[in-house]
């Protein structure tokens, strides 16, 4: 089981519309990720909040289809 | 929110221990990458720590993803509050900032006792 690269972009941004979405695919074999998000969303929000919406948005794939996502949080800068 | 029997294992053990990591594997032999991510982490801060092994025990393995509501293992917990999972512990070991937080909630490193 495993996600793409493009999948993931999709449903993080389905679910907070304004992120800025980076994401690196670790090893090529579509388990392992690493995803840059930024929202201003994220605003306010304690690193797990933000990673939470995250992985919310993700509907239960995090874990689950996907094993590895290296997640990286920010707000836009101002 | 029902009430899941590992919740009361759980609050127990975050109680009872400062510093306690539900991890794969155990601190001596991590059984993945991300949890050895952490220990590796925790030992450079010389901080002592309880390891929970959740592959152990699969009701754990579950009940503490549902316990904090974060998908993933490891997850660290510091005086009973979940502080994150690799990502976070790593980006926070980089920051400076776990340091800082460890000393803030009084846990001391083993380096400082000494």
């Amino acid at each position: 089981m495993a996600m793409d690269a493009a999948e993931i972009q999709r449903l993080i941004k389905e679910g907070i519309p304004d992120a800025v979405v980076k994401i690196e695919d670790l090893r090529g074999d579509g388990d392992h990720y690493a995803a840059h998000v930024t929202s201003s969303q994220f605003a306010g929000k304690t690193r797990i909040q933000q990673h939470q919406m995250v992985y919310q948005a993700l509907r239960g794939n995090m874990g689950e289809a996907l094993h590895a996502l290296a997640l990286q949080t920010a707000v836009p800068a101002e | 929110m029902s009430d899941n029997p590992v919740f009361d294992r759980i609050r127990q053990e975050i109680d009872q221990n400062q510093v306690v990591l539900y991890m794969k594997g155990t601190p001596i032999f991590p059984q993945c990458g991300f949890s050895a991510a952490v220990v590796q982490v925790l030992s450079e801060l010389a901080v002592k720590f309880k390891g929970v092994d959740v592959l152990a025990d699969p009701s754990l393995r579950d009940g503490i993803k549902q316990f904090s509501d974060w998908p993933t293992v490891p997850q660290l917990y510091v005086k009973g509050e979940f502080v994150g999972g690799s990502d976070i512990i790593r980006e926070m070991f980089e920051t400076g900032e776990l340091k800082q937080y460890l000393e803030q909630q009084g846990v001391a490193s083993a380096a400082v006792d000494a």
